[in-house]
C-alpha cells in the first residue's frame, strides 16, 4: 500500500452553493414547493407594496389638522397631535419629567441587574426593592414638594407600565409564597395555595377585574373609599400571582431533589435552604417563564379598558371619538400595536436568549 | 463514468456496495472528497479515525441518510441516486443501527421490531412477531419483548435496535458507533451480538473505536481523516505495520 | 395571605432533632408545624370574617337584599342573539343560559377555526421551503405578540365597521353578502327526502368504520394493506351526493334578500361574533402553530433517521412515528389553549357580543345589583370549565406518559 497523499479541499458544484444552489434548495426542492413559492411571491407582490405605499410613501407627515392628510396614505398626524396625551394621558405636561425621570431611574436599575458582570448586584436589588418604590410614587402621585397628580389624571402608555411593572412587583414574592406553600408537607397551607392558584387561574381577567372593581368596595369598611387604580391593581396582582406560582412551582419541581438534601445534610434550616440554595437556583431557571408571563401580563393590562381605566388602547380608542379626527382609527390601532408589539417581541427575543443559554446542550 | 451507468450485473456479482468516485460537502465545507470503496459479499469492514473525519457520514450517505452531491454509489446492483423506488429498495436492503440507538420510545420493544415489516413489507402481524422473537431470542433478550425502549438499560436497547433491523432481513448492516453511547460493562453484551452476526457471515460495515473488536472479526480496516480515505488493510497489518503517519498517531492515541 | 409567609420558618420536618433528650415545646418540629397551621388557620377565618361582617353592613347600608331570588324576575331588556327563544319578558335566569350559549358557541367555532390555521401556520413554518416558513413565522411573530383586545377592536372597529351599508354589500355571487350589518349567508331548507340524504351520510360512515376494523383485520392477518383513507374518503362523498340525487335533489336555499334597510332571510353572522371569532381564531392560531412547532422538533431528528433507515415511507414515517410522539407534547399545551380561548372569549363585552360576561355580569348584574351571587356564578361556570378539563388533562397525562425505568 502507497504512502497516501492528501487530496485538496474543491470548491461545491455550482448546483449546490450559491445563489442558485440556495433557491434550488430552499424554494424550488419539488414541485410542490415551487408552487408554494410562487404562491407565497404573489401574496407577497400583491400586498407588500399597497402597505408600503399606505404606512410611508402616501403617507401624511406634516401638518397638525386633518386638513393636512391630503394624500392617499395613511394620516400620522393624527398620532403625532395626540403622541403626548398617548404617552402620558391627562398628566399634567410641566410634570413629565416626573414620569420620564421615574421609568429612567427603572430602566437603569433593571439594565444593572440583568446585564452581566455589573458590579454590587444584591444592593441595586435591595435598593429597587425597598427604595425605588418609594421615590416612583412620590414621582408619580407627588408630595415631599412635588404637587399631586390624582390617578384619574394618569394614563396611557405610562399607565400601561404602571400597571404591569406594579402587577409584577406584587405577583413576584406572593407567586414565591404559593408556590412554595403547595409544595409545602402541611395540608393547610397547600391547601390553602391549591385553592388560591386554581381560583384565579380557573377563571377570565375580566371577572377578576369585575370582582375587584364591584366587589373590593363591599367588602371593606364602608367608610374606606379605594381609588379606581388601586382596585384595578389588587385585581391584577392577585390574578398574576396565581401564574407566577405555577411558573415557580415548575421551576422548583425541577431542581434536583440532591439539591436539597445536600442542604439538609450540610445543617441548614429550611429557611436557610431555600434562600440560599433552593430559590436562586429555581428561580434562575424559571426567568424565561417569568418573562413570558410578564409579557402576558403586559397584553392583559388592555382589559383595565372594560372597567374604564385610560391605559394606551383605551386612550387611543377614546381619540376616535374626537368629532375633529373622525375615521383614524386605523392609523390609531397601528400605532398602538406597533407600540405594544416592540414590547413584547423584544421581551419575547429576550426569554429565548436565556432559554437557549441555559440550555446549552442543543439537540439533534 | 459512462461505463457504470450500464453496471454489468454477472461481473460485479460479488459486490455489495461500489462506490466510485464520492464527495460530500456540506455548504462550503468538503466532507467527503473522492471516497472509492468496494465491499464484497459477507466482508466485515471496520471504519474508523478520528472525530469529524467523516466516517459516520460516508456511511450514512450508503443509505441516502444523507445525500452524496458527486460520483456514484450501488448497492447489490442498484444505483443510489433520487429516484424514490432506488432509495426504497436500498432502505430494505440495509440494516442500520445508530450510537443512540434511536428506538420509538412510544412503542414497545416488540411493536418496535415489528413496526417496519408489517408497513414495508406487508408481513401478517403473526408472522412479523414471530420473526421479532426470533430475533430478540438471538440478541438474548425475548423477556423483554412487552416493554417500553424507556425501561431497558442501554446496552438491551441497543441490542434491540439490532433485532429491528434484522427483522427485515438485510444483506448489509451498517453500524454507526453502536457501543459510544454505553457504560463499559454493557459495551459487552452488545458486541458479543455483533460477533454473532458477523460469524453468521453478514455483510457488515462498522464505525468504532473498538479496536479489540476490529481484530476479532474484520477483514479490512479502513482509516479515515479529513474526509478520505488514508489507509485500508487487512487487520493485523493495520494494526502491527500501519503505513502513514497519521495512522501511526491515530493509533497511538487509541491503543 | 402575609401570613403564609412565615410558615416556612415552622416546616422543620426534614430536620428533626435526633437525640432523645428532652426539646423544649416550641422546638419540636411537629408542635411548630401545628402551631403554625393554627395560627394560620386561625388568620384566613378572621380575614373572610372581616370581609363577611363588611359585606353584610354594606349591603344593608344600599338596601341590596342577598338571594338567587332575582333569578325569576322579568330581565326586561333585549339580547341581540340568542340561540334560543328569548324576549324582553324572560327572566334573568333565562339571560344566563342565553349569555353561556353565546359564549359556548364562540368558543366552539374559534376553537374548530383557531385549530385548523394553526395547523397548517405550524406545519408551514416548518417548511423546508424559505419563503413559506418566513411567512409563517411572521405571521406567528406579529399576532402573538398583540394585546387580543386590541385585536378584537382592529376588526370590529376597523374592519368591519369601514364596511359598505346593506344597499352596496360586498357580495359573491348575489348569495352571499358582507356590509357593516354583519355577514348573510343563505341558509338551507331541508325537503321532504332529505332524510335519505343523512341517512346515506350516516351509512357511509358506519361503512367506513367496518371498512377500517376490515382492513385492520386484514392486514394482521395477510399483510395486505388497503387505501382505507381514499376508499372512506369516496364513500363518504359519493353516497350522500348518490342519495341526493335519487331522491331528486331535497335541498334548497334560501338566500338574504334586501329588504328596505336590511337583508331578510338566510343565516345572519352578526358583525361582534364575527369579529370576536376572528380575532379568538387568529390570535390563538398564532399560539397554537408554535405549539404544533415545538412539539413535532420535540422528537429528535434520529427518531425520523431510523425510520427511514428501516425503509418507511415520509408519509408512514409521519403518521406512525413522528405524529404519535409530537402528541404527547402537543395534546396538553393545546388543551390549555383552548381554555384560554374560552376564557378570552369573554373579551366580548368590550364590542357588545352578547356572551355570559357581557349580558349576565353586565347589563344583568348593573340592572340587579346583585354583584355577588352574579360575579360568583359567572366565575363558577368558568372554573368548573377548567377543573373539568385540567381534571381530564391530567388523567390523559398520567395515561400517556412515556415509561421510564
Amino acid at each position: 500500500m502507497s504512502v497516501h497523499t492528501p487530496h485538496p479541499d474543491l470548491p461545491p458544484p455550482s448546483t449546490s452553493v450559491g445563489i442558485i444552489g440556495w433557491a434550488r434548495k430552499n424554494l424550488f426542492s419539488s414541485p410542490l414547493n415551487s408552487i408554494l413559492t410562487l404562491g407565497a411571491l404573489y401574496l407577497v407582490v400583491r400586498f407588500l407594496p399597497p402597505v408600503i405605499n399606505w404606512a410611508i410613501l402616501d403617507a401624511n407627515w406634516a401638518g397638525s389638522t386633518r386638513d393636512a392628510c391630503t394624500d392617499g396614505g395613511a394620516c400620522w398626524v393624527f398620532v403625532k397631535v395626540r403622541l403626548t396625551q398617548f404617552m402620558f394621558g391627562f398628566y399634567p405636561p410641566d410634570q413629565y419629567w416626573r414620569v420620564i425621570l421615574a421609568f429612567g431611574l427603572l430602566g437603569v436599575l433593571i439594565a444593572w441587574l440583568l446585564i452581566e458582570k455589573t458590579p454590587k448586584k444584591s444592593w441595586v436589588a435591595a435598593f429597587t426593592i425597598l427604595v425605588y418604590p418609594i421615590i416612583a410614587f412620590v414621582l408619580f402621585y407627588g408630595g415631599l414638594g412635588l404637587p399631586v397628580v390624582e390617578t384619574n389624571k394618569w394614563g396611557g402608555l405610562m399607565l400601561t407600565l404602571i400597571l404591569a411593572t406594579i402587577g409584577m412587583f406584587f405577583a413576584l414574592p406572593f407567586g414565591i409564597i404559593l408556590a412554595l406553600g403547595r409544595r409545602s408537607s402541611m395540608p393547610i397551607p397547600r391547601a390553602l395555595s391549591v385553592v388560591f392558584i386554581e381560583l384565579w387561574r380557573g377563571v377570565p381577567l375580566i371577572t377578576v377585574l369585575f370582582m375587584s372593581s364591584v366587589m373590593l368596595p363591599l367588602f371593606m369598611p364602608e367608610d374606606l373609599r379605594i381609588d379606581k387604580l388601586v382596585r384595578a391593581l389588587v385585581g391584577i396582582s392577585l390574578f398574576q400571582s396565581a401564574y407566577m406560582a405555577e411558573v415557580i412551582r415548575g421551576g422548583l419541581q425541577a431542581l434536583p431533589k440532591g439539591q436539597s438534601e445536600a442542604a439538609d445534610a450540610l445543617g441548614l434550616s429550611y429557611w436557610q435552604a431555600m434562600f440560599l440554595v433552593i430559590l436562586p437556583q429555581a428561580l434562575k431557571t424559571v426567568i424565561p417563564g417569568i418573562v413570558n408571563t410578564f409579557i402576558e401580563l403586559f397584553k392583559d393590562t388592555t382589559l383595565v379598558l372594560i372597567i374604564g381605566l385610560m391605559d394606551l388602547l383605551s386612550i387611543v380608542q377614546s381619540a376616535f371619538a374626537d368629532p375633529k379626527w373622525l375615521g383614524f382609527s386605523v392609523e390609531g390601532y397601528v400605532f398602538a400595536g406597533l407600540v405594544y408589539w416592540i414590547f413584547c417581541f423584544s421581551m419575547s427575543r429576550y426569554s429565548q436568549h436565556l432559554e437557549r443559554k441555559l440550555h446549552t446542550g442543543h439537540k439533534r | 463514468m459512462t461505463q457504470a451507468m450500464t453496471q454489468p450485473a454477472t461481473a460485479e456479482q460479488d459486490l455489495a456496495i461500489e462506490v466510485k468516485g464520492m464527495h460530500k460537502w456540506y455548504g462550503d465545507f468538503h466532507v467527503l472528497k473522492d471516497i472509492n470503496l468496494n465491499v464484497k459479499r459477507r466482508e466485515r469492514i471496520i471504519i474508523c479515525g478520528p472525530s469529524g473525519c467523516g466516517k459516520s457520514t460516508l456511511i450514512r450517505c450508503l443509505n441516502r441518510l444523507e445525500v452524496h452531491q458527486r460520483g456514484e454509489i450501488w448497492i447489490d446492483g442498484i444505483e443510489l441516486n433520487d429516484d424514490l423506488k432506488h432509495i426504497e429498495k436500498i432502505r430494505r436492503d440495509i440494516g442500520m443501527v445508530f450510537q443512540q440507538f434511536n428506538l420509538f420510545p412510544h412503542l414497545t420493544v416488540m411493536e418496535n421490531c415489528c413496526l417496519a415489516p408489517i408497513w414495508v413489507l406487508k408481513k401478517p402481524r403473526r408472522e412479523a412477531e414471530e420473526t421479532a422473537m426470533h430475533y430478540l431470542e438471538r440478541v438474548k433478550i425475548p423477556d423483554q419483548a412487552d416493554k417500553y425502549p424507556g425501561q431497558l438499560s442501554g446496552g438491551q436497547q441497543q441490542r434491540v435496535a439490532i433485532a429491528r433491523s434484522l427483522c427485515m432481513n438485510p444483506n448489509i448492516m451498517l453500524f454507526d458507533e453502536p457501543t459510544s453511547a454505553l457504560d463499559p460493562e454493557m459495551i459487552k453484551e452488545v458486541l458479543d451480538v455483533m460477533v454473532d452476526l458477523a460469524n453468521e457471515g453478514m455483510t457488515m460495515l462498522c464505525v468504532t473505536h473498538e479496536m479489540g473488536f476490529a481484530k476479532t472479526v474484520a477483514d479490512r480496516v479502513i482509516f479515515m481523516d479529513s474526509g478520505e480515505i488514508i489507509e485500508e488493510n487487512d487487520p493485523e497489518s493495520f494494526f502491527s505495520n500501519p503505513q502513514s503517519d497519521r495512522t501511526k498517531l491515530f493509533l497511538s492515541q487509541i491503543l | 395571605m402575609g401570613a403564609l409567609f412565615f410558615f416556612a420558618l415552622f416546616d422543620l420536618h426534614m430536620a428533626t432533632v435526633e437525640h432523645p433528650q428532652k426539646t423544649a415545646w416550641w422546638n419540636n418540629a411537629h408542635n411548630r408545624a401545628l402551631l403554625f397551621q393554627v395560627l394560620l388557620a386561625i388568620g384566613v377565618s378572621l380575614f373572610f370574617a372581616f370581609i363577611a361582617n363588611n359585606t353584610i353592613h354594606n349591603l344593608q347600608q344600599r338596601g341590596i337584599s342577598t338571594g338567587f331570588a332575582f333569578l325569576k324576575q322579568k330581565a326586561g331588556f333585549g339580547i341581540i342573539q340568542h340561540l334560543i327563544p328569548y324576549t324582553e319578558n324572560d327572566t334573568y335566569g333565562r339571560t344566563f343560559i342565553v349569555g353561556l350559549l353565546n359564549t359556548i358557541l364562540v368558543s366552539a367555532l374559534g376553537i374548530i377555526c383557531a385549530t385548523i390555521l394553526g395547523f397548517i401556520i405550524g406545519v408551514a413554518r416548518l417548511s423546508s421551503n424559505w419563503l413559506v416558513s418566513k411567512l409563517a413565522g411572521i405571521y406567528i411573530e406579529t399576532f402573538r405578540n398583540l394585546p387580543l383586545l386590541l385585536q378584537i377592536f382592529f376588526w370590529y372597529f376597523a374592519v368591519l365597521q369601514a364596511l359598505p351599508s346593506p344597499r352596496n354589500s360586498l357580495h359573491i355571487g348575489e348569495k352571499f353578502f358582507l356590509n357593516i350589518r354583519g355577514v348573510y349567508l343563505p341558509s338551507p331548507i331541508f325537503q321532504q327526502g332529505f332524510g335519505w340524504v343523512a341517512g346515506a351520510f350516516i351509512l357511509a360512515i358506519l361503512a367506513t368504520i367496518i371498512l377500517k376494523r376490515w382492513a385492520g383485520k386484514r392486514q394482521e392477518e395477510t399483510g395486505e394493506q388497503f387505501p382505507v383513507f381514499w376508499t372512506a374518503t369516496g364513500l363518504i362523498l359519493l353516497l350522500p351526493m348518490v342519495a341526493y340525487f335519487a331522491t331528486g335533489r331535497p335541498l334548497s336555499w334560501e338566500y338574504p334578500v334586501l329588504k328596505g334597510f336590511n337583508f331578510q332571510g338566510g343565516i345572519t353572522i352578526i358583525p361582534e361574533l364575527a369579529a370576536l371569532l376572528i380575532a379568538l381564531s387568529v390570535y390563538t392560531a398564532s399560539l397554537i402553530a408554535e405549539i404544533v412547532r415545538s412539539g413535532i422538533l420535540s422528537v429528535s431528528h434520529g427518531q425520523t433517521e431510523a425510520a427511514a433507515a428501516l425503509g418507511l415511507r415520509p408519509g408512514k414515517i409521519l403518521r406512525l412515528v413522528i405524529i404519535p410522539q409530537a402528541m404527547r407534547v402537543i395534546i396538553p399545551q393545546m388543551t390549555s389553549q383552548y381554555l384560554n380561548l374560552v376564557k378570552n372569549s369573554s373579551l366580548a363585552t368590550a364590542i357588545g357580543y352578547p356572551d355570559l360576561v357581557s349580558v349576565f355580569a353586565g347589563t344583568t348584574l348593573n340592572q340587579t345589583g346583585q354583584a355577588i351571587e352574579v360575579i360568583a356564578m359567572t366565575m363558577a361556570v368558568y372554573l368548573t370549565i377548567s377543573l373539568t378539563i385540567s381534571f381530564f388533562m391530567n388523567w390523559y397525562n398520567a395515561r400517556s406518559q412515556l415509561r421510564e425505568r
